[in-house]
């Protein structure tokens, strides 16, 4: 096989955005494709932007070369637009709507952009979705299930080298009972909302 | 659950973080002994052995291993060089900057040498992802003569660990393990071996030459430079160096070692470049004839190395000894750099000038817009902040704030700018006593609980002795917060889920002999800015000691207590905008909304409650229930 998948997943810091990472890792394990994934830890973990890379198929290791992702997810907008180095014309983002404001905004004096101007620098560069994972996650028992939303989404995004249902087994097989259906809901929530964009 | 990182399955293949390949490896060996002062990104090694003792311990089982975290590096390494003394598989690990504190008992312990195999795991950090500098720990190898491994990906790291045991009881001496944060926080496949059994009891067999008086010195470091020679031998014939081949290589050689070989790889692959790679995964000592076989073979060769121009120098000089004129690009040449990390954009970039052909990577596209910066700040009720609010309220305009590594040195950004100086772990004590020296400035610097422990005690001991003016904070939030939430010897378990024997900082601190000590709790920013000031009127040292946990740890144990965690709210009719909680004190559950107003968020309050003090017009309230 000599395809490669490039991923990075973005977000900020307690978000899920390395947990997300790790899924999609142990489902390509599942799934006997050859991965890498790569995470920060650390300072990352407060409050601070985070992104991880994952690296599918025929690859030697988890970093992304600039303008080769084929596809970027986020779980906040403007970390979408501040990972686009990453992005070609062809290469999907999928983001979350909902902004977290930084407190270099409320503190320091920084502007958080009009988001319209965000989606619109997007556009421009790459092929965007917009999903309210917050509000998918939310309705499906937990805020906190926004990552799995995410990942749902991910795999309805026709980018993944193997099934969706790898993906949610690997999901319900790493938490306990009483958190399967919320995050069943969440995934199912995310798939659904990216194939009726 | 049943961990599956215990499991004896021979070939069975999970997915690992680089660190927890390392501590399989390890188990794989049957490892005895792990020993560790945290720092990212060495810390999941460590807590992974934690976390196994724990599991263990919680089923009335033995893990068949001891673990701790120790006071420091150089402690770390001490305990586990008495167990590989005594015929015990040992393994230490800690940051780059760690072997620095511990390289005085390094130097020396390669001397002597060990009994039982002996992996010290260094986790460097090109780029500062987490750390002061990013020194290239490999010097260490060469400056103290150490045999050094460098793996490229968890499954090697695992490997690496399981037979560095070998070699390290093959040469009698113990084994660095070199890696970089991109392999420690890098996650893949790694295949299992069976997990040994570990021998759990040693014994150690007296012998002078394991005192190291001038004598034993002089007799023990020609025995050094000997295992080198044998070393090299060893390293002529080792698994881990090998030539791969990309197309049909003709005049361009590569060599590199530990991440950079994915990068130089994938890179290859991609331009269509017929390349021979000697990729060096024992790379102390060089395989002599290996590397002038490949000088010998090559026109050209590219040295692909982050940080130093370690492989580079030692290859420039291979080529003069065998009196080739093989061209080496790397550093010297600037194609590389010695700053910071790779990554493929950076190698192609080097590759497309050498072999003169496009580089295959579109250039690097930032965002137009503006986007607003994302640091990471003190967590919502954090005490750090609290404490840190009160100093600012009761210091004079001019105060020096001497600080330290820990979460507290986030108290350096706006609006808190209560972190002016910082060196290294336990630096904050000892620049005050020269601040105290050289300036008329008043002193309040700071360090945490873990921090107090693992460096902070001589440096009070010196202010005391001398007399020196300047007041002492140590932050006991209760635990070591910035590296994961790792047990100190002021916590009341220890690295095996053990009750251990919990000592109290002020204690101490009363006993080095400080004569104005106040312990205060930060929550109460009053009373905390009133013993500042009484600690700021006190000539010659004094020691604040702020206790309060980390409010993580706080909310974590009102969830499992079942209590309901608070949160709060202001009053949007009281509030004058004056922007005391956001401006000056700067939680970050505060925002403002787009007419204005200033809010709390509810997802991000953690309750703590002080914001209810410092708003000047009562207008921060609890809200009913919650959370
Ligand atoms: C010599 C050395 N060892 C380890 C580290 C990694 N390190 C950074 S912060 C920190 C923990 C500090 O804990 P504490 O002083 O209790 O402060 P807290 O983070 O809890 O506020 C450690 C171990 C380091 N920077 N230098
Ligand atoms: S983890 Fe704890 S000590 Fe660190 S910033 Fe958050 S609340 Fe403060
Ligand atoms: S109570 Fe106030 S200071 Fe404490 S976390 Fe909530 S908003 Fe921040």
């Amino acid at each position: 096989m000599n395809r490669k998948t490039s991923i990075v997943l973005t977000g900020v810091g307690g978000q899920g955005v390395i947990t997300a990472a790790n899924i999609l890792g142990k489902a390509a394990v599942r799934a006997k494709t050859n991965v890498y994934v790569s995470e920060v830890h650390g300072m990352a973990q407060r409050g601070g932007a985070v992104n991880c890379t994952v690296r599918l198929g025929n690859v030697s290791g988890p970093l992304v070369a600039a303008a080769t992702a084929d596809v970027i997810v986020s779980l906040e907008p403007v970390e979408a637009l501040r990972n686009i180095m990453y992005a070609n014309k062809k290469t999907k983002i999928i983001t979350d709507i909902n902004p977290v404001v930084p407190f270099t905004v409320s503190v320091g004096g920084e502007k958080y952009p009009n988001l319209d101007d965000v989606y619109k620098e997007i556009q421009s560069r790459a092929i965007l979705f917009k999903i309210d994972a917050l509000k998918i996650a939310k309705d499906s028992g937990a805020a906190i299930t926004k990552n799995i939303v995410m990942l749902g989404a991910l795999a309805a995004a026709d980018v993944l080298p193997f099934k969706s249902d790898v993906l949610l087994e690997t999901i319900l097989g790493n938490i306990p009972v009483k958190y399967k259906d919320i995050n069943k809901k969440a995934f199912n929530g995310g798939m659904k909302a990216l194939k009726d964009l | 659950m049943m961990m599956e990182i215990i499991e004896n399955k021979v070939g069975k293949k999970i997915l690992l973080l680089g660190n927890e390949a390392i501590t399989r490896g390890a188990l794989e060996a049957g490892v005895d002994i792990a020993t560790t002062y945290p720092g990212t990104p060495s810390s999941e090694i460590a807590d992974t052995f934690s976390k196994i003792a724990k599991y263990a311990t919680k089923q009335n089982k033995d893990p068949g291993f001891y673990c701790e975290y120790s006071t420091n590096e150089k402690v770390a390494l001490e305990v586990a060089a008495a167990a590989a003394f005594s015929g015990l598989r040992a393994l230490t690990c800690m940051k780059h900057v760690g072997l620095n504190v511990a390289s005085d008992a390094f130097m020396t312990y390669l001397y002597v040498g060990c009994k039982a195999g002996h992996i010290i795991v260094t986790a460097d950090d090109p780029y500062c992802h987490s750390s002061q500098n990013e020194q290239d720990n490999r010097y260490f190898a060469l400056f103290g003569s150490a045999p050094m491994l460098e793996p490229t990906t968890p499954q090697e790291a695992k490997e690496m660990t399981r037979l560095g045991f070998e070699l390290s009881e093959e040469l009698k001496l113990p084994v660095l393990l070199r890696t970089t944060t991109r392999l420690n926080h890098a996650r893949g496949a790694v295949t299992f071996n069976k997990l040994k059994k570990p021998r759990k009891k040693g014994h150690f067999e007296k012998d002078p030459l394991l005192v190291t008086t001038p004598n034993t010195a002089r007799i023990k470091h020609p025995v050094l430079l000997e295992k080198m020679k044998q070393a090299e031998k060893i390293s002529e014939k080792s698994p881990f160096n090998e030539v791969i081949n990309i197309g049909t290589p003709k005049d361009f050689g590569i060599v590199t070692s530990g991440v950079s070989y994915n990068y130089v790889k994938e890179v290859s692959e991609i331009m269509d470049l017929d390349v021979g790679i000697l990729k060096l995964g024992m790379t102390h000592p060089l395989p002599r004839k290996m590397c002038e076989k490949f000088i010998k073979s090559c026109k050209s060769l590219i040295v692909v190395e982050e940080g130093e121009p370690i492989l580079e120098n030692q290859f420039k000089a291979m080529a003069y000894d065998i009196g080739s004129n093989v061209r080496i690009y790397g550093k010297s040449t600037d194609h590389f750099s010695r700053l910071y990390e790779y990554n493929p954009d950076i190698v192609a970039e080097a590759f497309s000038k050498i072999f003169k052909v496009k580089n295959p990577f579109p250039k690097q596209m930032q965002p137009k817009l503006k986007l607003p910066s994302r640091p990471p700040t003190l967590c919502p009720g954090c005490p750090h902040r609290a404490t840190y609010y009160a100093v600012k309220k009761a210091a004079p305009k001019d105060t020096i704030y001497p600080t330290d590594i820990g979460c507290y040195t986030l108290g350096k950004a706006p609006p808190l700018e209560t972190a002016d100086l910082l060196l290294c772990m336990g630096s904050n004590a000892g620049t005050a006593c020269g601040l105290s020296v050289a300036t008329d400035q008043k002193i309040i610097s700071f360090m945490g609980d873990s921090t107090f422990f693992h460096s902070g005690i001589p440096p009070i001991i010196n202010a005391v002795y001398h007399n020196h003016d300047c007041v002492i904070s140590i932050l006991d939030n209760r635990t070591t917060a910035m590296t994961g939430h790792q047990p100190n010897p002021g916590t009341e378990f220890d690295g095996m889920g053990r009750q251990a024997n919990l000592i109290v900082i002020e204690d101490i601190v009363k006993g080095l002999g400080v004569k104005h000590i106040e312990v205060v709790d930060p929550n109460n920013i009053k009373e905390t800015a009133e013993a500042y000031k009484r600690a700021l009127d006190f000539k010659g040292p004094s020691v604040v000691v702020s206790k309060s946990p980390c409010i993580l740890l706080e909310v974590q144990r009102m969830r499992r207590a079942g209590e309901k965690i608070p949160v709060y709210t202001i009053d949007q009719d009281k509030c004058t905008k004056c922007k005391t909680c956001i401006g000056r004190f700067g939680c970050p559950a505060f925002y403002y909304a787009d007419d204005g107003s200033i809010h709390i968020d509810e997802t991000q309050c953690n309750g703590c409650g002080n914001c209810v003090e410092i708003c000047p017009v009562d207008a921060i309230s609890k809200k009913e229930g919650k959370k």
